[in-house]
């Protein structure tokens, strides 16, 4: 017997040309994919990469120091020109730095070069000269360095309490009061937290760090701002390699920041699978009703026929008309309406009357729902007759016949119509924008406040996210490896979605044998 | 004891058995799918405890009427019947009597093995479930009771949780029949049941039919000739939806009184 990696592909002799035609589609097929899906993986993951820092000294005398981006012909032809990322945006007002190749004198990669990541103004490149406490001795050289490296995890520490306490204490409050719940001792209640808050950011905000350019400007950096310090061109490979995983778990597990070009995409990702499983909780038990009462319990007439040609046709809708139809009718019509009856006492302000989650998946389990109705039809097709009298034959009711017998033995066919729904709606973005999906929402539609699932809120979706650093943020040079990582991610979360739908069907299947087997 | 009204006699209906040992009775009974006739006004009796077997060409109706004898025709929209058609003396389609409990009292097996995607256990329990109410313990006892009934206990016994499906397809059919048996039917149904089968399960399920006939009624569609003279005690030859000849099953093969019989059983049997 030969198995699968003995046998081999070979083309039929004397088929002609259309066996290599076809076999040529294939490839080109095959090779398109694995580029596109190269192209993401290299230009993501390269993002989180520490590369080196090289100091730039120009014929001129200048210096300059970046991360070295592309090197490209001259527009005149004459010569090439290299694009530095140099950070330090409130200094020179701008991240990038082309330099004709002919005007370098030297390029070197000094280890003491320090790269800030910082919570605004991103990058900053140069060198440390000095550490200022608030209290103890100014200290410089390779002190300074090491005073700043402690420093930076004990602040890492206290944001990250505060950031519990803030979610604990304070926000709870906050909400009590906008739900109109509090009275006025919540309310001093409440000043006299965020006071406290207010001096404990103060009380990490007192160190300084001086710090030069390539060019010899000075800089004073408050410390509290500074996210991370690296010195890249001291770091051996192994250490590259622990700031790589640290830096693409930060990007999994981080909220975004500076207008969605830097940080995170966990909102992003907890948004996308969230909407798509509310979509498939949704979706499912509409589909396999509508299934079943077309192939199992309706005439099979003109008019069945007539309904069934509707349900394909309405499969090829573009989305967008689906995300119209939402904000029409579950947004404006629905919410609206709910808003009237139960959340009177906050409006104008809209509760259930404005894009969230559970109206777009609602509007994206009406997309899929045709989807669903026909993989589910199909599989209650190709189950013989024989198995349907068997059952009544026993003294079934219908309603047992198909709950025991055919819809058990459908269940395959569910999950595929529930693969091919998911894979539909992971990717959509068109019809989210008009009925939920934000720009920016830290807070993830899932937490410990009662209900705990919070389906009016809106929620930020992967797709979404690259749309919008795409063609919102200011610098779309410098979002780029953020968009490619992204979707990096919006392919995988997509590609593990649909395996485990895929595993769950293989697992259902294997249980009984197989469907070609009755 | 009541005197039983003596049906009609259909054409060439001769059987020797008393009225009171009847099981099933078909009287006057037709049935048409939309337009097209499938029976006309058929009449006969079914004996008690004994195996009947209905014979005739493709499309004769036989496997239309043993259909009629549990009303699988019912989910069937196109179909209209008249006549009647009894158990034990009471109609079928009574409005009193329930279409379940009927299947429950004459169970039908059919041509090709039809097991559910489930264990062996949890097919032949399929039909004691639905009634529920019943203990795990006397589960147990009826599931190995219909699988000894069904020739299939000792075969079986130590993978009743395999699935029905990795058996054989005689294994199938004979699990099929155990599944049927589990329910307690008074009748039961053949459709052709061996058809699909070597010959070797079709000995199997053959001694299996002659034996289950000391506690059951069994009407048995065939196309197969010997198995007809092998298996049962009375034999219907159908043709073109009608009752062409019923006599005892030796006498109907060895002396049918009309011609039409004999030309099919010597065609066929030559």
């Amino acid at each position: 017997m030969s198995r699968w990696w003995q046998g081999r592909a070979r083309l039929p002799r004397g088929e002609g040309p259309w066996a290599w035609l076809a076999a040529g589609s294939v490839t080109l097929s095959v090779a398109l994919l694995a580029l596109l899906l190269g192209l993401l993986a290299i230009r993501g993951l390269g993002h989180f990469w520490p590369g080196d820092i090289a100091l730039v000294t120009l014929e001129d005398g200048r210096q300059l120091a970046g991360r070295e981006v592309k090197e490209v012909p001259l527009p005149d032809g004459e010569g090439r020109e290299r694009l530095y990322r140099t950070g330090n945006r409130e200094l020179d007002g701008d991240i990038w730095a082309w330099v004709p190749v002919a005007a370098i004198e030297t390029v070197s990669h000094p280890r003491e070069l320090v790269s800030l990541e910082r919570r605004h103004w991103g990058e900053l490149v140069g060198r440390l000269v000095a550490w200022v406490p608030e209290q103890g001795p100014r200290l410089e050289g390779e002190a300074a360095w090491s005073a700043l490296q402690s420093r930076l995890g004990t602040l890492e520490r206290q944001r990250e309490a505060l950031e519990r306490w803030r979610e604990q204490t304070l926000s709870p409050l906050v909400r009590r009061l906008e739900s109109g719940e509090a009275d006025a001792a919540a309310t001093d209640a409440l000043q006299a937290l965020q006071a406290r808050l207010r001096e404990r950011r103060a009380a990490m905000a007192g160190d300084r760090l001086i710090l030069a350019t390539a060019d010899g400007r000075r800089l004073v950096q408050p410390v509290e701002e500074v996210l991370r310090a690296t010195r890249p061109n001291a770091m051996g490979v192994l250490a590259k390699l622990g700031a790589w995983g640290r830096g693409a778990w930060r990007f999994l597990s981080e909220g975004p920041r500076a207008a969605n070009t830097a940080g995170g995409v966990w909102p992003a990702i907890f948004g996308t699978v969230l909407l798509v499983m509310v979509m498939s909780l949704l979706v499912t038990p509409f589909g396999v009703l509508a299934a079943v009462y077309l192939n199992e319990v309706a005439h099979q007439g003109r008019l069945t026929r007539l309904v069934r040609i509707g349900v394909r046709n309405l499969a090829g809708v573009p989305s967008i008309v689906y995300g119209v139809f939402g904000l029409g009718v579950f947004v404006y019509g629905i919410g609206g309406r709910l808003d009237a009856w139960f959340f009177a006492d906050t409006l104008p302000s809209p509760t259930f009357g404005t894009g969230g989650l559970l109206w777009a998946s609602l509007t994206l389990a009406l997309l899929t729902l045709p989807v669903v109705i026909v993989a589910t039809e199909e599989g209650l097709a190709r189950i013989p007759d024989r198995q349907r009298e068997g059952a009544l034959a026993l003294g079934a009711t219908r309603l047992e016949m198909l709950s025991r017998v055919v819809l058990p033995m459908a269940t395959p066919a569910m999950l595929t119509g529930m693969i091919l729904a998911v894979a539909r709606a992971a990717g959509e973005v068109a019809p989210l924008m008009l009925v939920g999906v934000a720009k920016l929402a830290p807070q993830v539609p899932v937490d410990g406040d009662f209900p705990f699932l919070h389906l009016e809120r809106k929620f930020m979706h992967l797709g979404y996210h690259i749309f919008d650093a795409a063609f919102h943020g200011g610098d779309v040079q410098a979002a780029m490896p953020l968009i490619y990582a992204t979707a990096l991610l919006l392919v995988l979360v997509i590609l593990l979605l649909n395996l485990t739908a895929i595993f769950l069907r293989h697992h259902l299947r294997s249980r009984h044998g197989t469907l070609s087997q009755c | 004891m009541p005197v039983m009204r003596e049906p009609a006699p259909s054409r060439g209906a001769f059987v020797d058995f008393a009225p009171e040992a009847t099981s099933l009775e078909v009287s006057g009974f037709g049935l048409r799918y939309g337009d097209k006739p499938a029976l006309r006004n058929l009449t006969l009796r079914v004996p008690r405890h004994r195996v009947t077997a209905f014979i005739g060409p493709s499309g004769c109706g036989k496997s239309t009427l043993l259909r009629a004898l549990n009303r699988l025709h019912d989910l069937n929209e196109e179909v209209q019947w008249e006549g009647r058609i009894r158990l034990e003396g009471q109609d079928i389609h009574a409005p009193e009597v329930s279409v379940a409990e009927l299947r429950r009292r004459v169970g039908m097996v059919f041509q090709a093995p039809n097991p559910f995607p489930m264990s062996i256990y949890d097919n032949v329990a399929f039909g004691l479930r639905l009634q529920g109410g019943m203990r795990k313990r006397r589960l147990d006892d009826t599931v190995e009771w219909a699988l000894r009934s069904a020739a299939l206990w000792d075969e079986v016994k130590d993978r009743l949780q395999a699935s029905a499906w990795s058996l054989s397809g005689g294994q199938q059919q004979r699990l099929v029949i155990a599944r049927t048996l589990a329910v307690g039917p008074e009748v039961l149904l053949l459709d052709e049941p061996a058809s699909a089968l070597d010959p070797i399960s079709t000995l199997k399920v053959e001694e299996l039919i002659r034996n289950l006939k000391s506690s059951l009624t069994l009407v048995l569609v065939t196309h197969n000739m010997q198995q007809a003279a092998r298996v049962s005690d009375y034999t219907a030859f159908l043709q073109d939806g009608e009752l062409v000849e019923y006599a005892p099953t030796d006498t109907l093969f060895t002396n049918p009184r009309l011609r039409r019989t004999e030309n099919y059983i010597t065609g066929r049997m030559a």
